[in-house]
């Protein structure tokens, strides 16, 4: 009996000992999807809703706004005025004044300059004056104006919707109502909008172009099948930049395909093919073309020719057995290319930036903008946001139509 | 075997914290950072290695740029290895108002008076000049564009243009074209009227435009006969005519320049060493050595006298092209960029 405890209990330490190594197997892959995309998507996430920039610099007046600017009936009060002005003073004089400019320039036209400038008047003064209102009226007539104070409120935090918003071309008015941002500032809706076209279009055509070759690949003899696979595969392995830069020789004005057009022909003056939408879906299809093929041709190769033979022996009409016994058989590969390459070319930036119109950028080159050009994070990551969404929702509704069991990869 | 392991170890620990307490303490040599590349050879050769030659101690860094670098360098407030960086006019601007340099005390570099006005601000020293130009080919177009006006007008000078993607120069190209002069530019700009102006302006020849993205592109696109006129830089140019003899023109009148200026991190332990540097790169006769190598302004006022005066007629602080010129404001873009950008973008949808 009790050399039958001694076992189970080496049994369970050896089972368990097992159980560790695995862990410890995968924890490296665990780690890095842990730090490499989890977390910035996470922090993408809270980068959206979180403002805590102006609380942080100035937090009296960041207290105080917000509970005014709930019902905003009142005109501020004058210990709010105070609350102001000592978080001017006292940020310009440590210099994190900066930080409260940025963020009210958000909100605000000309509010950086309002913010620096208060702060080079009010650091000079020795003693604080008796009336804050009056000071800083007289520095700035802004001061004294109901939206300068609900921009404060509606920025001090701790959560705002402002990026959101931003990002779908809505803004809250001055009675908090939700409205449309000035036509000549409605932007990101359109982005996101020609971002799905482009991508559709580009998924459409590769699935048009890829799906002849994948076929030619899967069924020719070994050795011409080898010098295809090279030739599909060439692109991967020249960067990307030169691909996108081999475009703009190939298609200018006075390109090979514009003095081809000319020499046969068929136009008089050269057409405008590059650096407009159609520069953009040529070489954006010609990028993406084998992430179609590969899973395509994968699948094609496994499906065994005796069933055409089958069904044109039964007397099939070659397009009908086609349609009816060959196409059905590859759409798992076909699902799966049409996801990859969607779902890349959602994300694109270098290629349209390139190859592109300034009406071509495409949302990632946005993000980019504002990420690296002008810090603001915050709509960088709404927009972000607003890609993620828009790309998980287009998923569900394809997963629901195709049925994920049927994509295949490989 | 387990008593080498832990002297190894030992060793290891004492020499690491050794090495930290020898960095910590010991005065490291002024390290100076600049944009790499081409310029930065330059700079060895005209400033670095003479200014070693008086005996200071220097190695020179590159970095790409961007306010969150210098933001993470000046961090915590403790030495991070920099000393004087090289920064561009936003960077000088958005890094002072952080308190992120040293003022200037312009007595320890010669006195305010030995440079450019331009060239002075509270917490930089301007040192090379570079400017947004018309550029144009001279093999298409017979008649010289005298001026953005000129850019604008297709009837006289047909054929595609090409100008920089984005809000930042263009409108106040616009404007030029449009009548206003360079010195009224930005107070223009400033009013909701002026943007719609320099837009309403663009709207003339948006089916002719080209938008190039990298400074690079610009020559490319004449290069290769895709536009006649475009704006860009006036090195990138100037460089295709003297290195890769292509015939274009720069017609300097109305023309965009901005500064590039050394700055001091407030975290920078050899304060005196970097006076001294700046004092040595702002002398005349050093300064007057770099354009011969690469086509930017030099900000000393005297320097020009001592330059090959075939080269000066090249560089953007000849007297004849900044003549008509207008500073690049970098208050007004830093605070009106994200706006500005929306409505280029969303301008650019319509049709």
């Amino acid at each position: 009996m009790a050399g039958q405890k001694e076992l189970l209990r080496d049994l369970k330490r050896a089972e368990r000992r097992r159980r560790l190594m695995a862990l410890a197997l995968i924890a490296p892959l665990f780690l890095f999807l842990l730090i490499s995309f989890v977390l910035p998507i996470g922090d993408m996430l809270r980068r959206s809703l979180v403002d805590s920039e102006l609380s942080e610099v100035w937090p009296r007046t960041a207290a105080l706004t917000k509970v005014w600017v709930w019902d905003r009936a009142q005109d501020p009060t004058p210990e709010m005025y105070r609350a102001l002005g000592q978080d001017i003073k006292e940020s310009a004089r440590e210099r994190t004044i900066a930080v409260a400019a940025r963020r009210l320039n958000y909100a605000l036209e000309n509010g950086r300059s309002l913010v620096m400038n208060t702060g080079r008047e009010l650091r000079r003064d020795a003693a604080d004056p008796p009336d804050w209102r009056a000071r800083l009226i007289e520095i700035d007539p802004a001061w004294g104006e109901r939206k300068t104070w609900i921009a404060i409120g509606q920025a001090a935090g701790p959560l705002t919707d402002f990026y959101l918003l931003t990002a779908l071309d809505l803004e809250r008015n001055e009675k908090n109502k939700i409205v449309s941002r000035p036509p000549e500032r409605s932007l990101y809706v359109n982005v996101l909008g020609r971002t799905l076209l482009i991508s559709v279009s580009v998924t459409l055509l590769t699935l048009v172009l890829g799906f002849p070759v994948a076929y030619l690949v899967a069924n020719a003899p070994k050795r011409i099948a080898g010098l295809l696979m090279i030739l599909v595969l060439l692109p991967f392995w020249t960067s990307l930049l030169v691909r996108s830069a081999a475009w703009i020789v190939l298609l200018q004005d006075q390109g090979l395909v514009n003095d081809a057009l000319q020499a046969v022909g068929l136009t008089s003056a050269p057409i405008r093919l590059i650096f407009n939408r159609t520069g953009v879906i040529v070489a954006m299809t010609h990028v993406l073309l084998p992430f179609m093929i590969l899973p395509m041709m994968a699948t094609m190769k496994a499906i065994p020719p005796t069933y055409m033979r089958a069904a044109l022996s039964l007397g099939a009409h070659p397009a009908i057995a086609f349609f009816r016994v060959y196409l059905p058989q590859t759409l798992p590969g076909v699902a799966a290319g049409v996801l990859l390459v969607f779902i890349m070319a959602l994300g694109y930036y270098v290629t349209p930036a390139l190859v592109g119109g300034a009406e071509d950028q495409m949302l990632a080159y946005f993000i980019a903008f504002y990420t690296t050009s002008s810090a603001n994070w915050g709509l960088a990551a709404a927009l972000g946001v607003m890609l993620l969404t828009a790309t998980a929702i287009l998923y569900l509704v394809y997963a629901r139509l195709v049925g994920m069991g049927q994509v295949k990869l490989g | 075997m387990r008593v080498g392991k832990k002297a190894i170890l030992a060793t290891a620990v004492a020499a690491t914290i050794g090495l930290t307490a020898y960095g910590a303490l010991a005065n490291r040599p002024l390290t100076v950072v600049s944009w790499g590349g081409a310029y930065q050879d330059a700079q060895k050769k005209v400033y670095f290695e003479p200014f070693k030659a008086t005996g200071v101690q220097l190695i020179d860094e590159s970095w790409d740029g961007g306010v969150g670098v210098l933001r993470s360098k000046v961090q915590g407030g403790t030495d991070s290895g920099w000393d004087v960086v090289q920064v561009e006019s936003e960077e000088l601007e958005l890094g002072c108002d952080e308190g992120m340099f040293l003022p200037i005390d312009w007595d320890r570099i010669g006195g305010k008076d030995r440079y450019l006005p331009a060239a002075q601000h509270e917490c930089g020293v301007g040192t090379i000049m570079w400017n947004f130009v018309l550029a144009y080919d001279k093999d298409k177009l017979k008649e010289a564009p005298r001026g953005w006006a000129d850019f604008f007008d297709t009837k006289k000078f047909p054929g595609k243009r090409a100008l920089r993607q984005g809000p930042k120069s263009n409108l106040e190209i616009a404007l030029m074209a449009d009548g206003v002069a360079p010195a009224d530019v930005y107070k223009v700009l400033a009013t909701d009227e002026g943007v719609d102006r320099a837009f309403k302006k663009l709207d003339e020849i948006k089916n002719d435009i080209v938008w190039w993205k990298s400074g690079a592109q610009a020559p490319q696109l004449l290069a290769s006969g895709e536009v006649v006129m475009t704006s860009a830089y006036n090195g990138r140019i100037d460089a295709a005519v003297r290195n890769d003899k292509r015939n274009f023109g720069i017609q300097w009148n109305g023309t965009l320049y901005t500064l590039d200026s050394w700055v001091i991190l407030k975290t920078s332990p050899n304060v005196d060493e970097a006076y001294k540097f700046l004092e040595f790169v702002g002398r005349a006769e050093n300064q007057a050595k770099l354009p011969v190598h690469i086509a930017y302004g030099v900000t000393n006022v005297k320097a020009n006298e001592q330059i090959d005066p075939k080269r000066l007629v090249d560089l953007p602080t000849h007297p004849d092209n900044i003549k008509n010129g207008v500073q690049i404001s970098d208050r007004f873009w830093i605070e009106n960029i994200d706006r500005l950008t929306e409505r280029f973008n969303t301008w650019a949808a319509q049709n």
